[in-house]
């Protein structure tokens, strides 16, 4: 059932990609001051929304996982965190192509570029941190606890544009600006790319969870195995 | 225009699609080590329950 549902999703997932992907490239015009570069933050953009949403729900998970001890939790807050790392750093590869052009840097010391690169490197090293520590309680609850310090970063990378003075642009979307900033065409497109990322995100996280569980179940036969 | 927008362009979606795609192949290598350890450790498990089944009607005789 889960694998249907893994595939029904990615299918149209896919679908409202190809959809996409024809309204960027064949019936969206160029940026007047950017021209075509413009285009990534179709994928800059809705990766890295994607990508804070999963963090959040990871953090949900967390918290669910500290207060019931059920490790189904934990195994679920440790697959969608590693789906968001993929996806943050979707988001930081283009923001840095994008940057290359209309900078001419690939990086600089901002306090959005910054904070997003902290954000990685904190999730990259809960996922790290799982595969050193065998012991299965300890495990989730030091990635729990890991998780909840990683969301207070996040809320910093989301932040950031509104507190500090960046090279980053600032709030384009109308739900942030209250309008004005962008092409409501452009602004819809993003919003459609952040569903089609969103839909792709949720079956790598289904297919991600069947693993942890087969997981947990070899972890569980080596146990008997043992003790037989 | 600037032809190196395109360039940057192409370089930007290339590298968005082939980190994921990167990734849904490791996903897949991943699964696949996966089942073949579980077998396995089923094979093990059942050899183990065997052994210590002859074990206990050794002890029973």
């Amino acid at each position: 059932m889960r694998e249907k549902i893994a595939i029904g999703l990615a299918i149209a997932a896919a679908g409202l990609l190809a959809y996409d992907l024809y309204q960027i490239f064949l019936v969206l015009p160029d940026e007047a001051m950017q021209g075509a570069i413009y285009r990534i933050i179709f994928f800059h953009v809705p990766a890295a929304i994607t990508g804070m949403i999963g963090y959040f729900v990871a953090l949900t998970l967390s918290v669910l996982y500290l207060s019931s001890g059920k490790l189904r939790w934990d195994s679920l807050a440790a697959s969608v965190v590693e789906v968001s790392v993929i996806f943050s750093v979707v988001n930081i590869v283009t923001g840095s192509i994008w940057a290359r052009v209309i900078w001419g840097i690939w990086w600089t010391w901002d306090y959005r570029l910054t904070s997003a690169l902290v954000c990685v490197l904190i999730f990259s090293g809960y996922l790290m941190m799982r595969r050193a520590i065998d012991e299965p309680t300890q495990r989730a609850r030091l990635s729990s606890a890991l998780c909840i310090f990683g969301c207070v970063d996040v809320v910093i990378v989301w932040k950031s544009i509104e507190w500090f003075r960046n090279n980053h642009p600032g709030p384009v979307l109308s739900i942030r600006t209250g309008g004005g900033t962008i092409d409501p065409a452009m602004e819809r497109m993003i919003y459609f790319n952040l569903i089609a990322l969103l839909l792709m995100a949720a079956a790598l996280v289904l297919v991600r969870t069947r693993q942890e569980a087969t997981a947990r179940e070899i972890d569980s036969l080596r146990r008997l195995a043992n003790a037989a | 225009m600037d032809p190196r927008n395109f360039t940057f362009m192409f370089y930007g979606f290339l590298a968005a699609w082939l980190i994921v795609l990167l990734y849904v192949i490791s996903l897949a290598r991943r699964g696949a080590r996966l089942k073949k350890e579980l077998e396995d450790v089923r094979q093990l498990v059942s050899s183990a329950q065997s052994g210590e089944a002859a074990r206990l009607e050794d002890r029973v005789r």
